[in-house]
């Protein structure tokens, strides 16, 4: 048996939403570099709606392909839907995740709502 | 193209280690300690693989004791030294900071029993100073247990000075060769080595089955209790098939030491030479003194698993001191030991070459390295954090 399934493996080698978005609406970095994660999430919002999201990731496999997974999963929803993202359905969306690879799956989570953080932050 | 470049781990056992294993299963399968003669028929090749393991590293037979591997090696040996110390009032052990962890865990289980354990530092190059060693050395100090040559950076000691220091001092110098046997030459009288640990898999011999070298004198303590095989010393039916196989491994590369090793520096600083193009990199552990198979190199901004798993699809087979490539928190203890702060320790490839590694695949290698570090790079947060200079890059 693989270390991954397919779908980390596919969104490893695949990423989706890689970059920066220029004068994001709300950005969150979480993570650190001592522990081998860091993500960092770029949302563009309009009205209420996710319109569009990057990041970018130092890391292993899983969490670079957690990190693409959380963006596929809030593209396009309203920021409180979004908010409601768990580790557990970006782990779940991926087919699974190694139990000690749970801890990428929450890193994505906590970035996401890092970045909403910020957005409402800068629109208070 | 498929390159296994994780020597250092293992290696595919070799054809005369496999023929030499099914020979022993097909003809010599008695019990070495059956009186019958097909059992005296498998005591006689037992005996004759403990000789030819002997002459290789200049012991006596007596010396030689099969074991299932480096780690029970090692840990047969430290057990060894610290109870013997013991019962002369002496609990000091001396030790480097970067050694495996089947003598770091036992020396930690040690301290627990009241053991004080010094590790010496191994400084940038990965490699112990002799000065330090005898500074180190104490009243009370009952066993130096060094590696011959390290696992992850492939850096050599300098074991022959170090069995000096101890003969000279009157301490029993035990070292973990599990690297080292098979690819460098060993004389255990000349180097005034007391007790020294090999494993098999790491020369094309099988898994399972290593070997423990201890000096006439030396009074082993046992791990395994039960009959009365390896002289009482460690109990349970001998593995004979690994043995012979084993044997027949180290033969192979002792015979072939000067030529493979001539080749396979020459593969290996084309890699290095190779890889140190790459901006903000860093060779770890010492150019020279080093394994001929091993490259070890740092790459600021990206980890270490990812960089696997991209040359694994590329069909490259290498390892890392990533902490996500074995769970831990922490990265590789070995690079934290020359001083790799944890940033740039996450992102370390080791390549460990084999002897019949090519100049083509050396290309394919570093062509592969340099493509999966700019495409890491060109998504790292990290990464552009230093390029961007908001942080300062810590390998120039």
């Amino acid at each position: 048996m693989a270390l991954y399934s397919e779908k980390v493996m596919d969104h490893f080698l695949k990423p989706r939403n890689l970059g920066v978005i220029e004068n994001a609406d709300g950005v969150g970095e979480v993570g650190n570099a001592k522990c081998g994660d860091i993500m960092k999430m770029y949302l563009k919002i309009d009205d209420d709606i996710i319109t569009d999201v990057k990041f970018e990731t130092f890391g292993c496999a899983s969490a670079i392909a957690s990190s693409s997974m959380a963006t596929e999963l809030i593209k396009g929803k309203r920021v409180e839907d979004a908010m409601q993202l768990t580790n557990k359905a970006v782990a779940e969306a991926l087919d699974g995740l190694p139990e000690y690879k749970m801890h990428c799956s929450v890193l994505a989570e906590e970035a996401i709502q890092a970045a909403i953080d910020d957005y409402k932050q800068k629109n208070l | 193209m498929q390159i296994y470049a994780d020597n250092a781990a293992t290696t595919k056992m070799s054809n005369a280690a496999i023929e030499a294993m099914t020979d022993c299963m097909r003809n010599w399968y008695g019990n070495p300690s059956s009186l019958y003669t097909i059992g005296q028929k498998a005591k006689e090749k037992l005996e004759e693989a403990r000789r030819e393991i002997a002459d290789i590293i200049n012991a006596s037979p007596r010396e030689i004791i099969f074991t299932s591997g480096g780690s029970e090696a090692d840990n047969q040996a430290l057990l060894t030294a610290a109870i013997n110390g013991k019962r002369k009032g002496k609990t000091h052990i001396i030790s480097s900071a970067f050694e495996h962890h089947a003598v770091l865990h036992t020396l930690n289980k040690l301290e627990k029993n009241g053991f004080e354990v010094t590790l010496l530092p191994v400084h940038e190059n990965g490699i112990v100073r002799l000065d330090e060693l005898e500074k180190a050395i104490r009243e009370d100090t009952c066993l130096v247990t060094i590696m011959t040559a390290n696992n992850e950076i492939g850096t050599i000691q300098p074991i022959g000075e170090i069995g000096d220091i101890c003969r000279r001092r009157g301490v029993v110098f035990h070292t973990d060769a599990v690297q080292a046997v098979g690819h460098l030459p060993i004389d255990v009288k000349a180097e005034n080595i007391d007790m020294l640990s090999a494993s098999a898999h790491k020369f094309h011999g099988p898994k399972g089955v290593g070997f423990l070298y201890a000096r006439k004198g030396i009074i082993l303590q046992n791990l395994i209790e039960g009959g009365a095989q390896e002289r009482g010393k460690r109990a349970g039916t001998e593995n004979l098939p690994g043995i012979m196989a084993m044997v027949a491994a180290l033969k192979e590369a002792t015979s072939a030491m000067e030529k493979n090793n001539k080749h396979m520096a020459k593969i290996r600083d084309h890699i290095i030479r190779g890889l140190s193009e790459i901006p903000h990199s860093a060779l770890n552990g010492d150019a020279e003194r080093r394994l001929s198979g091993n490259i070890n190199f740092s790459f600021e901004g990206i980890e270490g698993e990812s960089i696997l798993m991209l040359l694994d699809q590329k069909g490259i087979s290498a390892s890392s001191g990533s902490a996500c490539t074995s769970g831990a928190l922490d990265p590789s203890h070995v690079l934290l030991s020359i001083g790799r702060i944890h940033d740039v320790a996450h992102g370390s490839l080791r390549l460990s070459i084999g002897e019949d590694a090519t100049k083509e695949e050396a290309d394919y290698i570093i062509e592969s390295v340099k493509e999966v570090v700019a495409h890491l790079r060109s998504f790292s947060p990290v990464w552009r954090d230093l390029t961007e200079g908001k942080k300062e890059f810590i390998l120039k």
